[in-house]
């Protein structure tokens, strides 16, 4: 009863834990599932069939890799711009400053519907609506992982201390040379890090693709058109997938830091 | 250092002076800064402009032949005398969702900068992990869980919680517990970053002077923790009130949210003024409580 009461809020904390991985366990589940029919969304049985057959559904590979190629350039672009952007706001003193940073915080404070339909509404406006796709998701893409990429790499960089860029120079470093050998590997986890973080929200994102999309399908869209037909039991594998590469490349990273503070110790 | 930056003469190099911050002077910020300006005002700022001027265009126009520019401010009327259902349906199931994520997010993020010790940052990894899965199967799983004939529903119904004929999906049960579950980690990591710099010896100095472990909660980590309280609450709010993906795929089509109007009078029913005017509606809703909200909280810094 003691022990109970000492650690009653550590229990509930891994409850809390256990409780998000509900939904994950049925998608792994379901991912081994051989449902009896395509109406019925329950567990029927034991199968490799989904892993086997992973891109049977059709469609379901295309919007796959369509996800990832608008993800890996929206990551690219964004990454790039944010942290241009993090140097000029952390280290440069310069006119509308503050503004600026306002002007980066509010795509994150803005719902996504309001976010997609104004872009939307500016696409029509400029006479695009008949070419809606790749392009237009790919911008509205950039414009929402900007402001995640800019927030992420000005925290690392307000962090640093500049002691290091200090002795480089005292070393006689040129400021080409104090760049790439000592900020940008110190920099680098965050730029790793928003860019990461990036691919993932531009991957996942469904509600500002779907309103500036047109007729191009991207994953979420096809699940999303999927549900309301019957759900392939293949998304399940690609969920799985998903959450078994971000586990490894966090889990990873995590381990990586480690190992480095061992080594520095 | 810098107390004689102010009286030495400024030499000219081609190295920027320093700022009296640390920050360098110079055009070169303006090159580091334009490229990501530049598509922030063109795909952030004039597209609301083209909202703005969208929800006041005469409603009797399509998307395709184009909008006659009228200030037909009356489609604000209509969205409204349409549509309050709806919004203020979001406000509330966004409220109470907000208020379930704080409850389960302080107890997760107090127990992780508190109670696991050197696990800290495995933790962490793993509250973050679940939300790396597809958004949209995340919701379905729950549609799983929650189904007339899943375990769920049966255990209730064998324990009486639950009518013979009661069902969870399909109700704002269901739409509010996969808001709440969907928006956690928007609520644990800000909470996180609060609690885990608050210094133990004001909570063990709290208890030397008698406090019990309530009192000492209630008047020592809460207070301190409210920074991360607010920008918490409103990093959940502000997303599961646009959110319809919860509503389409765990709610009924007769209680939708605004997301799901907004969604359906641009896509299927092609009425942009009046769905512009409604996203128009809910980002003034929105910014009005946010600016109240943050006012009586007292913390003017958000992030």
């Amino acid at each position: 009863m003691m022990w109970l009461r000492r650690n009653i809020v550590l229990i509930l904390g891994l409850l809390v834990l256990v409780y998000t991985f509900i939904p994950i366990f049925v998608v792994v589940l379901m991912s081994f599932n051989d449902p009896s029919s395509r109406n019925v969304y329950r567990f029927d049985g034991f199968t490799l069939d989904n892993w086997t057959n992973f891109c049977g559904p059709a469609g379901m590979c295309d919007a796959l890799w369509k996800s990832v190629q608008i993800g890996f350039l929206a990551t690219l672009v964004a990454t790039i711009l944010g942290t241009l952007a993090a140097f000029a706001l952390v280290r440069w003193d310069f006119a509308f400053r503050s503004s600026t940073n306002l002007l980066i915080f509010l795509p994150m404070a803005a719902p996504e519907i309001v976010l997609g339909s104004s872009l939307l509404a500016l696409f029509v406006s400029a006479g695009f609506a008949g070419q809606l796709g790749f392009w237009t998701i790919l911008v509205a893409h950039i414009m929402f992982c900007l402001s995640f990429v800019v927030v992420t790499v000005r925290s690392r960089l307000a962090g640093m201390s500049d002691t290091l860029e200090q002795a480089a120079m005292d070393l006689y470093a040129t400021p080409q040379q104090t760049f790439w050998r000592v900020t940008f590997p110190l920099v680098f986890p965050g730029i790793l890090g928003a860019a990461l973080l990036s691919f993932s929200l531009s991957f996942d994102d469904f509600i500002i693709t779907n309103l500036n999309a047109g007729t191009e399908t991207t994953f979420p869209m096809y699940v999303w058109g999927a549900a309301q037909r019957g759900v392939p039991m293949q998304v399940n594998a690609v969920g799985t997938l998903m959450f078994v590469v971000s586990v490894v490349i966090v889990v990873g990273g995590e381990l990586n830091n480690r190992r480095r503070q061992r080594a520095l110790a | 250092m810098t107390s004689t930056a102010g009286t030495a003469p400024v030499a000219v190099t081609d190295v920027a002076p320093p700022a009296d911050n640390g920050r360098s002077r110079g055009p070169g910020a303006y090159l580091l800064i334009i490229p990501g300006l530049a598509w922030l005002l063109l795909f952030f700022v004039i597209p609301f402009y083209s909202l703005v001027a969208t929800s006041l265009y005469d409603p009797s126009g399509s998307d395709l032949r184009g909008y006659d520019m009228t200030y037909h401010v009356a489609n604000y009327w209509t969205a409204l005398s349409d549509y309050w259902g709806p919004l203020l349906r979001s406000l509330l199931y966004g409220a109470i969702a907000t208020l379930f994520c704080l409850v389960l997010g302080y107890v997760l993020a107090y127990t992780i900068a508190f109670k696991v010790g050197r696990w800290k940052n495995l933790m962490l990894v793993l509250v973050i992990a679940p939300f790396f899965t597809s958004f949209l199967l995340r919701t379905l799983s729950w549609k799983l869980i929650l189904a007339d004939d899943g375990y769920v529903v049966d255990l209730l119904q064998t324990l009486h919680l639950l009518g013979d004929d009661g069902r969870l999906l399909a109700t704002p049960f269901a739409v509010v517990a996969g808001l709440t579950y969907n928006f956690l980690p928007f609520m644990v990591l800000p909470l996180f970053a609060s609690i885990d710099k608050i210094d133990h010896r004001l909570i063990e100095a709290s208890s030397d002077l008698y406090a019990n472990s309530f009192v000492g909660f209630w008047k020592v980590t809460w207070p301190l923790s409210l920074p991360g309280v607010v920008s918490g609450t409103l990093l959940t709010f502000i997303p599961a009130v646009g959110d319809y993906i919860n509503q389409t795929l765990l709610g009924t089509p007769n209680q939708r949210m605004i997301g799901t109007v907004i969604q359906s009078q641009f896509t299927d029913a092609n009425n942009y003024p009046i769905a512009a005017a409604l996203s128009m509606m809910l980002m003034v809703l929105i910014l009005v409580m946010v600016l109240f909200y943050v006012r009586k909280a007292g913390t003017e810094e958000l992030l």
